[in-house]
């Protein structure tokens, strides 16, 4: 690992200038740290911003406010959050390791890098941690990667599990930069990889996430996350499916759908939800909609069975999610 | 033999000290003045070394020596091969030239005073290579299979081909036929304690502290190396965080520790990180099997051919057991057993826990398992009828063979009577259910072992042995053997492992060690209290003074004159009135004439039952049972412990691990315990492990047939055939992963 200087925040207004003259936030550093002692990631500045009042979990009015320091676990475990929007505390429970949920917040979640294997070894072309040096994936071991979004440049998939519950229930965030505050759909929070595939997500120099809003919808009672992973815990997704419905007189008036896994973000799939609508709650009605869900698709090498596990993955939530009381 | 403290479910004599972070690790033994070693691994997976930038290095913080091929010396590497080594080729010599043999394959050694200012010069140290393209799929049309050069040599350990009858015909010729191919990925061992070793010369004297399953190998080893006397190199292991196997051999890091000690003068400590566990310090080799049954309509086996062939490294053919117990396993008498290497450009593989027969398994049972849908036949039955009288390959009985009695008791606590034989006719919900079985064997290995027990006045025992606990619990259930032929209570016994001083014993490995260091550990007992009668019926303070031997007999740990319970003196008091501890030595190896007329091996039978989700092919394990029939189970809390140690691996086996290979420049991309996938608490079922009860009085005066490996056989085919029994969807590659169960 490389040497760093590390500061702590004792303000927010602290933490952002420290970061616009340079500095990485860290919160409970389970991406970073980790990279950092791979030397994947090598910032010279660290600001703890541990102490900052960001940890807050409420209700206001039927949104969900989530702080964007409240750790993983926390969420998962907490009774607002269980009580408007249980998937995003399913989609939690799924994520990573007990020991890890216990450590990361939920902004780093948000941001955390990806789990392309070649990402992480110095020795191996990445044009997402070396720009212009190549992409090792693309041809060679692949099974993990993207089918969705992808580019010639990077194929990475992204690794969260609590975004794609985020981006299929619409959630906002806060941010706050040396220009001022601003909100914006955590969907737009993250970039497609084009040729800069290391340019992740959207925020600009210095902003930070302060929280994550999450609307009130019909829907929310009957939301579900299905993860499918080759072992159960500690392992990420293969492909996961967020499935909201919100159902009247046996009949679907609306659905939200996002899937992990298979795209360079967390992927939305609204041509599936606008084909869902109005059709009947069974298993015909969501296998209509799945097969849309691999249109542009581009399978590489090693991962053709995600586009046959897509579909099958999103017919089962909606199912599951059908099947909410 | 009636006994009184083998057998009892003795909590482990070590627990505190682990649970309390007492017990001292290879890497725990820090020395005064010690610098920190960090390996450079090569980066191109075939080639050679064109250049190394040592001088922008050599002056960052901290750096006291970079060692490469260039300044290393030439070591002498003197002849050297144990057991555990293969027997043909040459161990890969360490910085001794330019060439490139493997991706990961040390090509520098970084010394620096702290561990963090080593590994940053690592990182930094630019290598230049003239690199071509290896080849590490044994399907690459590049690889070709060998007979194995070891089997060609007459006597040969190592048997390429066997057979009785003329196996092809009768399988071409039998009215029902099963002819498939199988396909086991690579894996790495895994342990959690990272391979480690504090290297300290004392003028010409070496210690390692070191993590090893074999001590006195690696001290003979090292003093081959280095070309010196095998007495000046002292090794100590006490305690081993996991191993299967990685630590049978000597790596080539013990040989860097040592020699960038000895160049900078000063204790080195080098622990290799988890990404170098995946480069030079063994893999279960990935195989290649193809087995092929013929049957009467009625379930009689008439023909069976088993062709195995495993990878292995370009300088070493490394050999295991990957058709043997198909050899004797069922009856039949057209057979035919092959076994070929493909050697590639990888390092060299070694034994992983269960090697070569879990493997070989795996084929054969899910053969039987097939076989047994195409009769229409019950696995278990198909089995009965085939159940041989004696080992047919060798025309010998069986010293104990337990596997119907193994069959009936796990069957019967499994509830394989409710399964409905169809495939996909078992559902729970939605869930398709599958039940499914395998057998299980390993050989009762014996090795010639040696032993020493001191007796204290304080009414103690001291009893030394060079052996390795690597989990299994040695430590506990040598004490209990101790304690046994003491008649001494188990807390007056100290045992202690783990150093070269103490009497050698073989390999930590083979599910010997009971066998093997137990017996001798006997043998020192007995040993000892003869010395004792001798001592007192001398010893004039004595009531047993002046007595012949035979009027003598014990009464626990006292001596006593026949029939004369007030005449009976403690150890204590013997060796109190001795003047000095009493010590004897003992050591044990099997007959060679029972060896003759008997086949001795463990049987098994693994049950499992697995759910799989229809939708999403999502396979999860929901009860494994296995019964074992080991001989003597001298711990079974122990003993229970090593099975389900054993099913966990074979259920890694059956549906997680596998090390992917780039076959570009043969780079392990997953070398990371996030990335290499292993059953995780919440994956792990019920897991039940049975003992059947057999006395083998053949096998070894302790009547131990030996447990660690054979926990491990039977259950990636059980799991696999439950899939099949789940989805009827046969799948002959592991792991099983989810698009092989959904693909069409």
């Amino acid at each position: 690992m490389l040497p760093f200087a590390l500061e702590k925040a004792r303000s927010t207004e602290d933490a952002i200038a420290a970061a616009a003259a340079g500095a990485r936030y860290i919160a409970g550093g389970t991406t970073l740290v980790d990279l950092m002692r791979e030397e994947v990631e090598r910032p010279e500045r660290l600001i703890d911003i541990n102490a900052l009042p960001l940890k807050d979990i409420h209700a206001d009015g039927s949104d969900l406010v989530i702080g964007a320091l409240a750790r993983m676990a926390e969420v998962a475990a907490h009774p607002e959050v269980k009580r408007l929007q249980p998937v995003i505390a399913e989609a939690l429970i799924e994520g990573a390791s007990p020991q890890l949920r216990n450590m990361a917040s939920m902004g780093g979640n948000l941001l955390q890098r990806c789990r392309c294997p070649y990402f992480r070894m110095l020795d191996a072309a990445c044009n997402k941690r070396a720009p212009g040096s190549g992409c090792s994936a693309i041809d060679g071991l692949n099974a993990g990667n993207a089918i969705l979004g992808t580019s010639a440049s990077c194929v990475a998939t992204h690794p969260s599990d609590v975004a794609v519950a985020l981006v299929a229930l619409g959630a906002t965030m806060r941010v706050r930069g040396p220009k001022g505050e601003r909100n914006l759909a955590v969907e737009e929070l993250f970039r497609l990889p084009g040729d800069t595939p290391h340019l992740e997500h959207t925020l600009l120099p210095g902003e930070l996430i302060l929280d994550i809003r999450v609307p009130a919808g019909p829907y929310s009672r009957r939301a579900r996350y299905l993860k499918v992973r080759d072992r159960a815990s500690y392992e990420f997704a293969l492909v996961s499916a967020a499935a909201a419905l919100h159902v009247e007189n046996g009949r679907i008036r609306s659905a939200r759908l996002a899937v992990g896994g298979v795209g360079t973000r967390p992927w939305r799939l609204k041509a599936c939800e606008e084909a869902l609508a109005g059709k009947p709650v069974d298993r015909a009605s969501f296998e209509a909609a799945a097969r849309l869900a691999t249109q542009g698709a581009r399978p590489l090498s090693h991962n053709h069975y995600k586009v046959e596990l897509l579909p099958r993955t999103i017919v089962r939530a909606l199912e599951m999610a059908g099947e909410v009381a | 033999m009636t006994v009184q403290f083998i057998g009892k479910a003795h909590p482990r004599v070590d627990g505190p000290l682990k649970v309390t972070g007492r017990a001292r690790y290879s890497a725990d033994f820090n020395q005064p003045g010690q610098a920190y070693a960090v390996i450079v691994s090569a980066t191109v997976g075939l080639g050679r070394i064109t250049g190394m930038d040592s001088a922008a290095v050599e002056r960052m913080p901290g750096v006291l020596a970079i060692l490469n091929h260039t300044n290393a010396g030439k070591l002498p590497y003197r002849p050297h091969k144990a057991g555990i080594d293969p027997a043909e080729g040459e161990r890969l010599h360490v910085l001794q030239d330019d060439a490139v043999r493997f991706h990961g394959q040390p090509v520098a050694v970084i010394v620096a005073e702290t561990l963090d200012q080593a590994e940053r010069a690592a990182l930094a140290l630019k290598v230049s290579y003239e690199g071509r393209k290896p080849i590490v799929d044994p399907m690459d049309p590049g690889a070709q299979k060998v007979i194995p050069d070891a089997a060609k040599r007459p006597g040969a350990r190592t048997v390429a081909d066997k057979g009785r009858g003329d196996a092809d015909a009768a399988v071409a010729s039998a009215p029902v036929r099963i002819d498939q191919r199988y396909d086991i990925a690579r894996e790495n061992h895994n342990p959690m304690e990272p391979h480690a070793t504090v290297a300290a010369w004392d003028g010409d004297r070496l210690t390692l502290w070191s993590k090893s399953q074999y001590l006195v190998n690696e001290q003979a080893e090292i003093a081959a190396v280095f070309g010196m006397p095998v007495e000046k190199v002292r090794v100590i292991c006490p305690f081993i965080g996991g191993a299967f196997g990685t630590s049978l051999r000597t790596w080539p890091h013990v040989t860097l520790a040592a020699l960038a000690a000895r160049h900078i003068g000063r204790p080195v400590k080098l622990v290799l990180t988890r990404k170098q566990m995946f480069f030079t310090t063994g893999h279960r080799p990935r195989t290649l099997q193809r087995v092929a049954l013929g049957a009467s309509s009625d379930g009689r086996l008439l023909g069976l051919v088993h062709e195995g062939a495993g990878e292995t490294s370009r300088y070493e053919q490394f050999t295991e057991a990957l058709t043997s117990i198909t050899d004797f396993m069922y009856s039949c008498p057209n057979l035919r057993t092959e076994y070929r290497l493909i050697p590639l450009d990888t390092g060299t593989p070694n034994h992983m826990r269960g090697p070569g027969e879990s493997s070989g398994a795996f084929a054969l049972e899910c053969a039987m398992d097939e076989l047994s849908y195409a009769l229409g036949l019950d696995p278990i039955e198909l089995r009965r009828r085939n159940e041989p009288k004696l080992d047919e390959s060798e025309n010998r009985p069986f010293s104990s063979r337990s596997l119907m009695a193994c069959y009936d008791l796990a069957a019967g606590r499994f509830g394989w009577s409710r399964r409905t034989p169809q495939p996909r006719s078992m559902r729970d919900g939605r869930l398709l259910v599958g039940m499914g079985a395998a057998t299980a064997s390993y050989p009762a290995f014996h090795a010639p072992a040696n032993a020493r027990v001191r007796l204290l006045a304080d009414g103690t025992a001291e009893v030394e042995a060079a052996a390795s606990d690597m989990g299994p619990g040695t430590y506990t259930s040598m004490t209990q053997v101790a304690a046994e032929f003491l008649g001494l209570p188990p807390e007056r016994i100290r045992f202690r492992l783990g150093q070269t001083d103490y009497p050698a014993t073989p390999s930590h490995g083979g599910s010997w060690t009971m066998a093997s260091v137990g017996s001798a550990i006997r043998a020192a007992c007995l040993a000892v209290r003869e010395e004792l009668e001798k001592l007192a019926i001398a010893d004039q303070r004595l009531p047993v003074f002046g007595a012949t031997l035979d009027a003598l007999e014990w009464s626990g740990e006292r001596l006593q004159r026949r029939g004369e319970p007030s005449s009976g003196r403690s150890y204590a008091e013997i060796v109190t009135s001795a003047g000095r501890p009493i010590e004897a030595a003992g050591s044990a190896q099997r007959d060679p004439n029972v060896a003759s007329r008997y086949s001795m091996h463990s049987f098994g039978a693994v049950f499992a039952e697995v759910a799989i989700d229809p939708d999403v092919g999502t396979v999860t394990v929901r009860r494994l049972t296995g019964a074992y029939g080991i001989g003597r189970v001298v711990n079974p809390l122990l003993a229970r412990s090593q099975c389900n140690g054993g099913m966990i691996g074979g259920m890694g086996m059956a549906l997680m691990e596998r090390t992917a290979l780039d076959p570009r420049d043969g780079r392990p991309v997953n070398a990371h315990m996030a990335d290499y996938l292993m059953p995780v608490n919440l994956d792990i079922p019920k897991l039940e492990a049975l003992f059947v009860d057999e006395a083998d009085p053949h096998v070894n005066p302790l009547g131990v047939k030996g447990l660690g490996e054979i926990a491990l056989v039977g259950t990636a085919p059980a799991i696999a055939n439950a899939v099949f029994h789940a989805t009827g969807k046969r799948v002959r590659t592991l792991p099983i992963r989810i698009e092989d169960v959904l693909a069409g």
